[in-house]
């Protein structure tokens, strides 16, 4: 505890081959491979049923894989290997906790069953990380999900661990807490390999360097969720809106450019009341960043607002699984 | 797609074998041995602990009270007073029926909630071993029947204001009840590992236990040794768990009747470690 070991940059913490695991004939992991280093933030995107926990739970030692391995800093994870564990901070899904315990006797449990060597500053630090301090009397069945969440996180962190696990963790919280949670999240992430699964892609965005997409167990993207956002449908497109009416010609006008590949008039929702408002969609092609081309070419007409579509990862998410999923 | 996306990014961390990084000796190191039962103390303190976390557990000592002074003292059962013997006999002969339904009862939850909430999967995560948190869970299972039978002392007390008992005798008898509960526990354990649901682990123990008493009675082994024959009569025989009781509750520390009770008690506490491996994770 205590000792923040030096930062490599280059040290893999997680390194998972031809992973997989078969419930009866369904492939819930289907031969994954992929390697998190220190500093890493990896985000397990898909949707339910994709393998996402399947895989946590391998990674973890709590299921034995059918084939493939795993390996903690070096060390492969296996159900009678207990020493890899005390690397491993692991959140498992709805973060479970022992609901008649209160969260300081909870936490002084997982810190005994851990040997840590100096358990009340561990408990004491974790507290104060995950802001327990106000609850840490009370019995945990008695807490919001949002406090049961972060004594799920407390114990995964109470260790200080390199590898953090963690299903969900901001599942079922409110803004106000996802974002605590993400902060927190984001200042752990300089020196340890962090994985989590998540269905908010904003969150991936906000916290992760990387981003898994599982479909039926298969990794079918691995990108930077800048990649990923520049595959986004939409991505770099331009919503022009105007007083009035759309201008006649503009549209074919726009269309014509070398760097265009679609321009056509929408209706933008409007407040209610008030008429829609006239807007042209402008949607370079390859994604590129054309706004300094588009406001040139509508700089001579009454234009009431413009702006630059960064696109929408759930568009992404969907064109990505649905093949898959049908 | 998918292919080329991980053809260009993958390879982030691709390919580099993992440096395993030097660290401190940690308490258990020493992998299988000595570590087998790595965490016992801490799964056991903490479910030692959660028995007196809720009412139930006073409730539940209240109610073993009741019915093992109701048994001892009641004309149709123990008949302690009509005895009048300086003898803790009338609160022994029906220990082991009142603990075939009383242990299932405080054996039902150690694993079915713990599968059930799911906790079970933060537990076996932790530097633990299986078998260490099985043991630990047993053990405080046993500590509290322990403390439910500490609490049979008025009982002692009032024998000894009558007469002078052999304190042999009672000291062997309450070994018999400790042995009786261990082996009972054990096989609570084995159908909680089995079933998420408390009331079938707890049903399918009780009719476990029975059974154990059952093949003890005389009419039963009489019933099958006239449709198998001997042999399975002296085999049913040998697995009663009654007749090795009550060499206890005589006062006899016969070695035939103690290896019997840790034969049982670590039959059914491998079997259950074994189940649990298995269900653990559905």
């Amino acid at each position: 505890m205590g000792e923040i070991p030096p930062v490599e940059r280059a040290e893999t913490l997680i390194e998972v081959r031809a992973l997989s695991k078969h419930y009866g004939r369904i492939r819930a992991v289907d031969s994954i491979d992929f390697t998190v280093r220190r500093g890493d933030v990896l985000a397990f995107l898909g949707p339910n049923g994709a393998g996402k926990t399947t895989a946590m739970k391998m990674i973890t030692g709590f299921l034995e894989p059918d084939a493939g391995t795993v390996h903690i800093a070096g060390r492969l994870v296996h159900p009678r290997e207990i020493e890899v564990r005390r690397r491993i901070g692991y959140l498992p899904e709805n973060a479970p906790a022992y609901g008649e315990m209160t969260v300081l006797g909870f936490l002084e449990f997982v810190a005994d069953a851990r040997q840590l060597a100096d358990p009340r500053r561990a408990i004491d630090r974790v507290v104060e990380l995950t802001t327990l301090g106000d609850v840490r009397g009370q019995t945990i069945e008695t807490l919001s999900k949002g406090f049961k969440r972060r004594v799920g996180l407390a114990q995964a962190l109470i260790h200080d661990p390199d590898v953090l696990i963690l299903d969900e963790p901001t599942d079922g919280l409110d803004p106000n807490q996802k974002a605590l949670v993400q902060d927190l999240l984001g200042s752990l992430a300089g020196n340890k390999a962090i994985v989590l699964s998540t269905h908010i892609l904003d969150e991936a965005e906000r916290i992760c360097n990387r981003a898994l997409i599982l479909s039926q167990g298969r990794i079918l993207v691995d990108a930077t969720p800048g990649e990923l956002m520049r595959r986004a449908p939409g991505h770099n497109s331009v919503l022009v809106a105007f007083r009035g009416e759309v201008p006649a010609d503009l549209a074919a006008r726009i269309a014509a450019e070398a760097w265009c590949e679609r321009c056509a008039a929408v209706a933008l929702p409007a407040a209610p009341g008030s008429s829609p408002a006239a807007a042209l969609e402008v949607v370079p092609r390859d994604s590129e960043n054309r706004l300094s081309e588009v406001l040139e070419l509508v700089r001579s007409y009454d234009v009431s607002d413009v702006r630059l579509h960064e696109g929408r990862l759930d568009d992404l998410f969907r064109e990505v699984t649905k093949g898959v999923a049908a | 797609m998918s292919a080329q996306d991980r053809g260009t990014i993958a390879s982030t961390g691709a390919g580099s074998a993992a440096t395993p990084r030097a660290e401190p000796a940690a308490p258990g190191e020493s992998s299988f041995g000595g570590a087998r039962f790595a965490g016992w103390r801490a799964v056991f303190r903490r479910e030692f602990r959660s028995y007196f976390a809720t009412p139930l557990g006073y409730i539940f000592l209240v109610l073993f009270l009741l019915a093992s002074g109701y048994l001892m003292v009641s004309r149709d059962f123990g008949r302690f007073l009509e005895l009048r013997q300086a003898s803790l006999d009338p609160l022994f002969t029906y220990i082991p029926w009142l603990f075939s339904v009383v242990v299932p009862a405080v054996a039902m939850r150690l694993w079915a909630e713990e599968r059930k909430s799911g906790t079970v999967e933060l537990l076996l995560t932790l530097p633990v071993t299986l078998e260490g948190t099985y043991l630990g869970k047993f053990l405080a299972g046993l500590s509290f029947l322990g403390v439910g039978l500490a609490l049979t002392w008025p009982a002692v007390l009032q024998v000894a204001r009558l007469g002078s008992p052999d304190w042999g005798h009672v000291l062997a008898g309450y070994l018999g009840c400790v042995l009786t509960a261990a082996a009972f526990l054990a096989v609570g354990m084995l159908f909680s590992a089995l079933s998420k649901n408390q009331v079938v682990a707890f049903i399918l123990a009780v009719a476990a236990c029975v059974s154990f008493l059952l093949v003890g009675l005389p009419q039963t082994q009489e019933a099958v040794g006239l449709w198998l024959g001997g042999y399975a009569e002296r085999l049913v025989a040998s697995l009663s768990l009654v007749d090795h009781f009550e060499t206890l509750t005589r006062g006899l520390l016969e070695v035939r009747a103690l290896l019997f009770y840790l034969v049982f008690t670590v039959v059914w506490l491998a079997g259950g470690a074994l189940v649990l491996g298995q269900t653990k994770t559905s």
